[in-house]
């Protein structure tokens, strides 16, 4: 995208700044910042270039021998990258945040009860709020849950939503992660690092801290035991090592003391679930799984799926096992249904919502499926069922031919996708070579919900590091960076 | 502890120390390659062939270097130090939550090292071009790197359960090593006993010997005077000697009946019983008494008792029936 209005700043690392019409994380505009930012700033422009250098590579090495790399699937050498790290923190202050902590639990509040209802009662159908069809027709709907009682009525016990800031600095829901969401080892591994890098400016800003978050998902974890069950055995499901999220995996089984297990390592016998140790059979009693829905169970799924149990599902609906998050709760994180999130929020709980979505066109409505195909070079449009930046038109950024073929995969099955104005979401400064450029980011906050609903400070600020890029997920070229939430 | 985690602790184990061992041999025989008259060298370098096992797609074509390229850098070869550090690699990662944050530090930092094609590339040229300086450089810092990887493994990890598995497979694969390494010299040293040694025989006496690490260690106990009866018994039957074949048995021995007391099962008995029988025939021998029997089948022997070791502790820790787990 064109910077619709370009500024100079004096300092030389600054030479390249230019700020259009997208919210800045740190200008206001020209010499102008955010007052928050301002000893950050002095900071960073104070340490001269080979200083920074230093620091920068200082911290990839650290990611590199920890191995804190993700894979990259589909290419035969280097499947192993680390997820690039950005040097400079975004800050958001005490007030924004309290808004989004707000928002977010107003958020997950009624999507669990939105949850419970389409598999139970569907009072939400039957009033005409959110349209059958919609439900039904998500290819992430598990007709299997019907009925089923999930222990506290937690279908959602870990989410992280994407968040991105408009030109007003509004917050707004880009999209939410009911499934299996990942990034969150990012966010206490780049706390980790900044620690080391920068300990005197990390200091003098009274940063809240985030450390806490593997407790709080264990205790998450243990509110959801069966009954009868009051010291349960905890253990991480993880598809493997040759999974992209493995080594978040590997970290969080280790930060909670908890087993991370194969599906190779655990059998089912008589509807309850053991592992397999080296004095037997152990029994299971929460799965905090990072398996998707389709792969857990090649009796109840997929019969292909080499990575999940068998059986695991009929243990789970005779209550001896806990799962978390639960099946079948990425209806409510389709594209689709995204839309009718803010009606949903209205429905459950009388209230406005928060925080606002982006605004979503329908394609199975005709007026707007019209619309979006005479505007495709102007909008995003994306898959319902897919993640990770994958089947996406990012319209402007689109040749002709990328837009007719997107016409026609629309038409063929307009169910299948969305369409949503080109937002220019907010620029943070990014350290690029040894100048300071914009780069777009969005914030991924982690909800844990259990007993109460806790969101540890901050989240994942991924930085799309290619210039005018929109794209921040690691797949795509993504970078991050530390999220410093102020105490005051 | 789960089975699949106590399977990959094991090899992790295992690879490295099959890595450091392949390591040694071939710097200790690069570096007797000096002194040697162009005779000896054919002999030795089929020795070293035989000590590792006799690797697949491994020929000695008469070109050391070739052949420590392919010891090393031979992705092909499942026995080179190169993919012997990618699986234990392989397996540590398997296992990261599992191991403390140093072990697998100093694993990854040797895996990053060995696997940076630039090194390999310049390994090769420089060793052909300008003698051995790089090779030996090379393997000194892998074989350190094994050596802190054990260290920072013994002082930072519980030693609990997980801790015993990686000494079973550390030691069960130094047992069958230095086993073979006698084997494999068996032919060449021990066919004229009787006979005077002169300066190339002297000099391989002392490879073997510094082949296990042991050089040093055999002259604190029996002077630099090398006979082969005693150097026999000190890499076969020594007590105190970390790779002597005994010293290894015994050590697994213990980490065994410490996994066996943790999981408290009468199943074991099958594997106790092979380890403990093989631990006092080593206990409970004289060098002469062997040395008057068939060798080479004696040290065959204690390959195969390893063997039969590893697949029990396969068969009672990690691959059980899950009908006999839950009659057990």
């Amino acid at each position: 995208m064109q910077p619709a209005q370009s500024s100079q700043f004096e300092h030389a690392a600054l030479k390249n700044y230019l700020l259009d019409h997208a919210y800045d994380e740190m200008f206001l505009g020209q010499g102008d910042l955010h007052r928050h930012c301002e000893p950050l700033l002095d900071h960073f422009l104070s340490l001269p270039s080979e200083e920074l250098q230093r620091r920068k590579q200082a911290a990839d090495l650290s990611f590199l021998n920890q191995g804190i790399t993700f894979t990259v699937y589909g290419r035969e050498e280097g499947t192993e990258k680390i997820f690039p790290y950005d040097l400079i923190p975004r800050i958001i202050t005490a007030a924004e945040w309290e808004t989004v902590e707000h928002g977010l639990t107003q958020r997950i509040t009624a999507l669990n009860l939105f949850l419970k209802d389409i598999y139970n009662e569907g009072r939400i159908l039957d009033d005409g709020i959110v349209p059958r069809e919609v439900v039904y027709s998500c290819k992430h709907y598990r007709r299997q849950m019907m009925g089923l009682q999930v222990p506290r009525n937690v279908y959602i016990a870990v989410c992280g939503t994407d968040l991105i800031r408009l030109e007003s600095g509004e917050f707004v829901v880009l999209e939410d992660n009911l499934r299996v969401p990942s990034g969150v080892s990012y966010m206490l591994t780049n706390r980790r690092v900044m620690k080391r890098i920068f300990p005197q400016l990390f200091r003098s800003y009274n940063v809240r801290p985030i450390e806490q978050y593997t407790q709080l998902l264990l205790g998450t974890l243990r509110s959801l035991a069966p009954e009868g069950r009051p010291e349960p055995n905890i253990v991480l499901l993880s598809p493997g090592v040759f999974n992209s999220a493995y080594f978040e995996h590997a970290y969080l089984a280790r930060q909670m003391g908890i087993e991370l297990v194969e599906g190779r390592d655990l059998v089912t016998h008589d509807n309850v679930v053991y592992m397999r140790t080296t004095i037997g059979l152990r029994r299971v009693d929460v799965i905090y799984r990072r398996v998707d829905d389709d792969f857990i169970d090649p009796l109840a799924f997929r019969g292909d799926s080499i990575l999940g149990v068998a059986g695991l599902f009929n243990a789970y609906r005779a209550g001896n096992v806990t799962l978390a998050n639960a099946f079948g709760t990425g209806v409510a994180d389709d594209k689709a249904l995204y839309a009718y999130v803010p009606e949903i929020i209205k429905y459950y709980l009388s209230e406005e919502p928060v925080l606002k979505n982006v605004e979503t066109y329908l394609l199975t409505r005709p007026k707007e499926r019209q619309h979006v195909l005479a505007n495709l070079d102007k909008l995003v449009v994306k898959a319902v069922g897919e993640s990770g930046g994958y089947g996406m038109l990012i319209g402007p950024q689109s040749t002709k031919a990328q837009q007719e073929e997107f016409a026609r995969k629309i038409e063929a099955d307009p169910r299948n996708y969305i369409a949503q104005p080109t937002i220019s979401f907010s620029r943070a400064p990014c350290l690029i070579g040894d100048e300071l450029q914009p780069r777009h980011v969005d914030l991924r906050p982690y909800v844990l919900y259990g007993d109460k609903v806790t969101i540890v400070p901050g989240g994942l600020t991924r930085v799309a590091l290619n210039q005018g890029s929109l794209v921040v997920n690691s797949s795509q070229g993504g970078g991050s960076k530390d999220t410093w939430v102020l105490s005051q | 502890m789960l089975s699949r985690v106590a399977d990959s602790l094991y090899w992790m184990s295992r690879y490295l120390e099959r890595a450091e061992h392949t390591t040694r041999l071939l710097d200790v025989n690069l570096n007797l390659m000096l002194d040697e008259s162009p005779i000896s060298a054919e002999r030795r370098w089929q020795r070293v062939l035989d000590a590792l096992g006799r690797p697949k797609n491994i020929e000695w074509t008469g070109e050391p270097y070739a052949l420590t390229q392919a010891l090393t850098f031979d992705t092909d070869n499942k026995a080179s130090i190169l993919s012997c550090i990618i699986a234990a690699r392989e397996n540590s990662r398997h296992v990261r939550e599992q191991i403390s944050t140093e072990q697998w530090h100093r694993l990854n930092s040797l895996y990053l090292q060995v696997t940076r094609p630039e090194l390999q590339h310049r390994t090769l040229s420089e060793a052909l071009g300008a003698g051995m300086t790089q090779p030996s450089e090379f393997l000194q810092s892998v074989m350190e790197a094994a050596h802190q990887f054990q260290g920072v493994t013994d002082s930072t990890m519980n030693h609990g359960e997980g801790w015993q598995f990686i000494q079973v497979g550390r030691y069960i694969e130094r047992a069958c090593a230095t086993a073979l390494l006698l084997q494999a010299y068996h032919v060449d040293l021990w066919e004229h006993p009787e006979r005077a040694i002169d300066g190339n025989e002297y000099l391989d006496w002392m490879g073997l010997l510094r082949s296990a690490t042991a050089f040093e260690a055999y002259c604190k106990v029996y002077t630099a005077d090398l006979t082969p009866d005693q150097i026999f018994e000190f890499l076969l039957l020594d007590e105190e000697f970390p790779h002597s074949v005994r010293f290894s048995i015994d050590s697994l021995q213990c980490a065994l009946e410490k996994i066996q007391g943790d999981s408290g099962r009468s199943r074991a008995d099958g594997l106790r019983r092979l380890s403990g029988r093989l631990q006092s025939s080593l206990n409970y021998s004289s060098v002469d008494e062997i040395l008057n029997q068939d060798v080479v089948a004696y040290l065959g022997g204690i390959q195969a008792q390893c063997r039969a070791i590893h697949e029990t502790i396969y068969e009672l820790y990690v691959d059980y029936s899950i009908q006999a787990a839950l009659a057990g």
